[in-house]
């Protein structure tokens, strides 16, 4: 009963501190738009759809006092989820799908992983476990059931031939090693990975082993993904939470979120843990 | 003794845009023969099955012996020009802007005498003359006589510039530059003397060889143009489409499914999205620039290309999502054809059998080349005509459509 009561003493002072600004919402969300580029597979294969936009009217004789539009976009286009049915290795799971997955998933706690100097320096750059453990040496222990968070300032790439960074041998992007992938599961029990990038895996996934591991594992074991995220660049290390839920889609594999964050601190200019100290 | 054409001069921006005017255009069901002919640039005339008198204007029967047993057959157009005039006044509107204007009689070698419009390179009759067929601006078959032997900037003439749509001098759009055909079809313009391309590619991030080479061109202007993309289209047609005076579309998805051989409608969508859809969305949005700057000076806008499919006329099964698209293009090609008349421009359709390129790696030859492509294409500018089938295997598929579209049903779908 007395656990009740905190909790609801907790969401009072939350809603109190979202009004006052001393929670702050930051959109981790890229917006929406045809020039927004989509992952691209070989052309034999099925694509995923762009974002497309039509407009329905505009108080005009299509329509005269309203403004509307039909769009068209795939599961996996723009800042989007990925569910574990997305991959073949979780596909017989239970409850792995957008209308299926536990809702008490969508909510939770980030440890953001900064790697921009690293991915700035190299946009093949793989984060391993030991670059996991060196982070947790300094910011703590990546508690169960968080998400985790890959920082690459990739998001900053508003050019989409630099975003998608294409050469002859395809596309350099940075992502987790296959040690990191496991590590998280098996020794972390994280909820999911998420990243800046077209894909939770990078650039040049395909030739690890196995190919695509984020993917193949973190779905293989009822995990989640997080692509296409920006402004992470705004959250501490850990305190955020995020909020991720996919359109209840029925059988889907994902879907374009709007991924929201709460922070601490009403500044969104200075160091997170200069926010936290100016709070105190 | 023709006059070179020079770049014209930059248009002057507070002068109002002449407005497009036609040459008398009402024709008779008979005479519409002519102007069949004349859209694949051939020259035909109506000859009697019974009697075998060659007559001249189009009739419902035959002038000699009153037999309705008329064909129209090919003709050399070899004739004696026996008399001249220039006109320098008329009352009709479209000739009104346009004279001083020659004509002539000719003396076919073939039997009738005929009225043609005259190239300047011919002599004062009488003289040895070519008549050839051209459509005029309102899309009628015409009469021009030209000279025997080939004279200086013989495409030059104005005369014959009101019925051609030659890019020399013009500003082209091309909407794909990212294929070999696109990027064989700037070089043709270029070569042409086309005075500025502007080259959309879609998906900029995915990088094609050729590319560097077409964007070296000093001519060139890539445009990031997605005519999957609504707003692309639009934003690009803002933005230049007051200024092209061609636009060839050369955006096409090309997958190698029928019905069975792929589950779902992904591919089959994606096919109708460029082919079809991405022509639609090029035709509301360029179309009105276009058909209001059909008289607009010496480069005007002129002509509108599509780039279709010989399978349009009939679906070949082992590429049979690709056909059925390529026929929906045909078909709005038409609507678009009849819409553009107005304005005086021109809509060209290319079907071109297999071309050369990875999608039809396992068809066997004879395939067409994208630069053989690229050729045809821009003589079709240069002559004027309305629909092209270049290459081996659509110039086949096309007489045996003609002959008979239900026995090339059977045939292809053996």
């Amino acid at each position: 009963m007395s656990a009740d009561l905190a909790a609801a003493n907790s969401l009072i002072t939350l809603a109190a501190d979202l009004v006052s600004g001393r929670i702050r919402v930051v959109d981790l969300t890229q917006t929406l738009a045809p020039e927004f580029p989509q992952i691209a597979l070989p052309p034999e294969f099925g694509q995923c759809w762009p974002f497309r936009i039509e407009e329905v009217s505009r108080y005009d004789e299509r329509g005269p006092a309203w403004y509307w539009n039909n769009f068209s976009c795939g599961e996996h286009t723009g800042t989007h989820f990925d569910a574990p049915i997305h991959w073949v290795s979780g596909r017989d799971l239970p409850s792995n799908a957008t209308d299926t997955v536990p809702v008490q998933h969508l909510i939770g706690a980030a440890c953001v992983i900064d790697c921009s100097a690293q991915a700035s320096a190299d946009p093949d750059f793989l984060l391993t476990a030991d670059h996991v453990r060196a982070w947790e040496a300094v910011h703590g222990r990546i508690p169960a059931r968080a998400w985790v968070l890959m920082r690459t300032d990739w998001s900053k790439r508003t050019d989409p031939v630099a975003y998608q960074n294409y050469d002859e041998t395809g596309q350099h992007t940075p992502g987790p090693a296959t040690d990191v992938v496991r590590f998280l599961i098996d020794e972390r029990d994280v909820t999911g990975f998420g990243s800046e990038a077209i894909g939770t895996d990078a650039g040049q996934g395909y030739h690890l082993k196995p190919p695509y591991p984020c993917h193949y594992f973190m779905h293989g074991s009822g995990r989640y993904g997080l692509q296409c995220l920006a402004n992470l660049d705004q959250l501490p290390p850990t305190g955020a939470v995020i909020f991720c839920a996919p359109l209840k889609i029925k059988n889907g594999s994902g879907s374009p979120i709007r991924a929201l964050a709460l922070v601490p601190g009403s500044s969104g200019a200075a160091e997170p843990s200069q926010r936290v100290r100016g709070e105190a | 003794m023709i006059a070179p054409l020079h770049r014209p001069k930059r248009k002057n921006p507070i002068l109002r845009t002449r407005l497009p005017l036609l040459p008398p255009w009402a024709r008779s069901r008979a005479a519409l023969g002519l102007t069949a002919a004349a859209a694949l640039g051939r020259f035909e005339l109506q000859v009697c099955a019974h009697c075998g008198s060659v007559q001249y204007p189009p009739r419902e029967a035959c002038h000699r012996c009153l037999s309705d047993q008329l064909q129209w057959r090919e003709q050399s157009g070899a004739g004696e020009l026996i008399s001249s005039t220039t006109v320098y006044h008329s009352h009709d509107l479209f000739f009104r802007e346009r004279v001083p204007w020659r004509l002539g009689l000719v003396r076919l070698d073939a039997g009738p005498t005929v009225i043609a419009h005259l190239h300047a390179g011919c002599a004062p009759a009488p003289c040895r003359v070519r008549v050839e067929t051209r459509l005029d601006k309102s899309g009628q078959g015409v009469l021009l006589a030209f000279p025997i032997d080939e004279v200086s900037n013989m495409a030059d003439d104005l005369q014959l510039r009101e019925m051609t749509c030659d890019p020399k001098f013009r500003k082209v759009l091309v909407t794909d530059g990212k294929t070999a055909v696109g990027q064989a079809v700037v070089q043709a313009l270029v070569a042409a003397g086309a005075d500025l391309v502007w080259v959309g590619y879609a998906e900029p991030w995915k990088k094609f060889p050729g590319l560097a080479q077409i964007e070296a061109l000093p001519q060139v202007t890539l445009i990031p143009l997605d005519l999957t993309d609504s707003r692309s289209v639009t934003q690009i047609a803002a933005e230049i489409g007051g200024r092209v005076d061609i636009l060839i579309n050369t955006a096409e998805v090309h997958r190698t499914h029928g019905i069975a051989s792929r589950s779902g409608v992904e591919v089959a969508r994606a096919e109708m999205d460029v082919n079809y859809f991405g022509l639609l969305r090029l035709a509301q949005e360029f179309g009105p620039a276009m058909r209001g700057r059909g008289a607009d000076g010496q480069s005007s806008a002129t002509a509108w290309v599509n780039l279709l499919s010989i399978y349009a006329l009939n679906n070949y099964p082992p590429h049979g999502t690709f056909s059925a698209s390529k026929a929906a293009a045909l078909s709005l090609s038409q609507c678009l054809r009849a819409e553009m008349r107005s304005g005086g421009v021109r809509v060209i359709n290319v079907f071109p059998g297999p071309i050369d390129d990875e999608w039809n790696q396992m068809l066997p030859p004879p395939k067409l080349g994208p630069d053989a492509l690229a050729k045809a294409l821009v003589k079709a500018l240069k002559d004027g005509v309305e629909d092209i089938y270049p290459g081996d295997v659509a110039q086949e598929w096309f007489a045996r459509w003609r002959e008979d579209p239900k026995i090339l049903e059977r045939e292809v779908s053996a």
